[in-house]
């Protein structure tokens, strides 16, 4: 569904991304992993048309989207959940679902994709009324996520769903994305700094530092290797 | 002062508030989604009228399709002013567009003494806006209750459009979070021309009707009720629609009732309004409605 090819970004001389390649295939779970600095980000952020690419290709679905804006990508049926959850705060978790539809005309599957967001977070059904900012950072992620998912999109991308979470309700959000993964065989491009966490989700996964790909495999196969182990999942 | 003046007074005074108030949402709007203090929007002031005065003038036109058109061309000024001198400048440092707002500023004063002429010109009021009106004991001109009305239905109708429809709700989000919301597949382009197309047409509908209640034109009038506009929006809370509005009628009455109440210091009145923005920028930069920007983990 999407393939990353030799992608460099460069922010004001600083190399962040150094070539990588990557690829997500239909209704898989791939995961992005890599310490703070790496690069994660910078990579979601360039597929999304937010940081402008000096080389490389990205393509979807076999279109050239690199160089597009964000808003036309999303319209390809590409939606992100950015780090730190970014919910509207001043908006009422309604509201922010909508604004997930907001480009959407189709009445009543928006409504039905309403209520499986609701059916997915029964505790979002209970705020709906009040403004996302009164909403614990936990409830906060679930809204993102059910924000984007109301884009209806081929491809998700998520940026560090369980940062500043307590560790039970990272799993929860994680075993939540494995759900969505399975019940509505939607493709996932997580990132995550989690590494134990993420390989338990995904199908697939690559390690980045200092900007390029180090060691990709198997998710399974990660989590088992001794050099990962100890580097990333704190093994000794 | 008896209760006759003080009436007539208030309502003065909330006629001139409702001026600042109109135009003060202009300021607000535009800085709530961009950050920016679109120093041109008091110009828009200026040009809403000016169109009024050739409309009738030169090409002879009735009032009631002089107002629209004058709205509408102020309106399109507005937004070819965004997309040419600020929309190419959205991703450079916040001074940037500080700068590119105070020429375009320039740029319209300066046009209008070359186009319109420097000379002051008499602005004629439509009859009915000239009647006066007898409410108990005390008499009001036509116009300044119309001033009133007219803000109250424009008020009521932004309102509407902020809290009621999609694109009001799109608006909301960018003045939160811009690259969150092109996540939605939101056009922000679209959305921001819509934001400065009505702060315009707001402008321009200020600019009308102030001219009504003062009517001499002259290519720098607009810098008066744009300042004060400004001044307005900070004490209600720059970035806050109904901070706008309850900005601009306190100080509308209260400029006026100070008048009032020491006519030895009418000298003083625009004194007086500047010297409320720099204790307000002292002690209470948000204003009344603003908000502390704070973040939340």
């Amino acid at each position: 569904m999407l393939k990353v090819e030799n992608l460099h970004v460069s922010y004001g001389g600083i190399q962040a991304l150094q070539g990588i390649s990557i690829e997500v295939p239909d209704g898989k779970i791939v995961a992005l992993l890599g310490a703070n600095g790496a690069g994660k980000s910078t990579t979601l952020r360039t597929i999304m048309g937010i940081v402008k690419a000096n080389k490389g290709s990205v393509l979807f679905n076999g279109e050239e989207i690199l160089g597009l804006q964000p808003d036309v990508i999303v319209k390809k049926g590409i939606a992100m959940v950015p780090e730190g959850r970014r919910v509207f705060a001043n908006l009422t978790v309604t509201e922010n679902l909508a604004l997930g539809a907001y480009t959407r005309t189709d009445k009543a599957a928006i409504a039905k994709d309403t209520e499986d967001v609701y059916q997915l977070f029964p505790r979002l059904k209970e705020r709906e009324t009040q403004p996302a900012g009164t909403l614990s950072g936990g409830e906060q992620q679930m809204l993102a996520l059910g924000r984007a998912m109301m884009l209806n999109p081929k491809l998700l991308m998520i940026d560090e769903p369980s940062l500043g979470l307590a560790p039970v309700l990272s799993q929860g959000v994680l075993s939540k994305l494995k759900e969505v993964n399975q019940t509505r065989n939607q493709t996932i491009l997580l990132i995550e700094q989690n590494a134990r966490a993420a390989l338990s989700i995904a199908d697939y996964a690559y390690i980045l530092s200092t900007g390029q790909i180090t060691i990709q495999g198997p998710a399974a196969q990660l989590a088992a290797d001794d050099g990962v182990r100890r580097s990333y999942l704190g093994v000794s | 002062m008896t209760f006759e003046a003080f009436m007539q007074n208030l309502m003065n005074g909330v006629s001139l508030g409702s001026l600042y108030a109109m135009i003060a949402i202009g300021y607000t709007m535009v800085y709530g989604i961009l950050r920016l203090i679109n120093f041109a929007h008091g110009d828009l002031v200026m040009l809403g009228a000016y169109w009024v005065f050739y409309g009738v003038a030169i090409f002879q036109l009735p009032w009631w399709v002089t107002f629209p058109i004058a709205i509408l061309l102020t309106t399109l000024v507005g937004i070819i002013i965004e997309r040419s001198a600020y929309k190419p400048l959205r991703n450079y440092p916040r001074i940037n567009l500080f700068a590119a707002a105070v020429g375009v500023s320039f740029l319209l004063e300066n046009l209008a003494i070359v186009i319109f002429g420097g000379r002051p010109k008499a602005f004629s009021r439509p009859g009915f806006l000239d009647s006066q009106i007898k409410i108990g004991n005390v008499t009001l001109v036509s116009y300044t209750l119309i001033i009133i009305v007219t803000a109250i239905i424009l008020c009521a109708l932004l309102i509407y459009i902020i809290n009621r429809t999609k694109v009001g709700m799109a608006m909301r989000a960018i003045s939160k979070d811009l690259e969150t919301t092109s996540l939605m597949g939101i056009n922000i382009n679209h959305i921001i021309t819509i934001a400065f197309a009505i702060g315009s047409a707001l402008a321009a509908a200020g600019g009308i009707l102030w001219a009504v209640k003062f009517p001499q034109l002259n290519p720098l009038m607009g810098m008066a009720p744009g300042l004060k506009a400004f001044i307005a929006a900070v004490l209600g809370g720059i970035g806050n629609v109904w901070g706008a509005m309850i900005g601009g009628l306190l100080l509308g009455v209260v400029e006026i009732m100070l008048v009032a109440l020491f006519p030895t210091m009418a000298g003083y009145r625009d004194a007086f309004a500047y010297a409320i923005l720099i204790l307000l920028l002292l002690f209470k930069p948000t204003g009344i409605m603003g908000e502390v920007q704070a973040e939340k983990v």
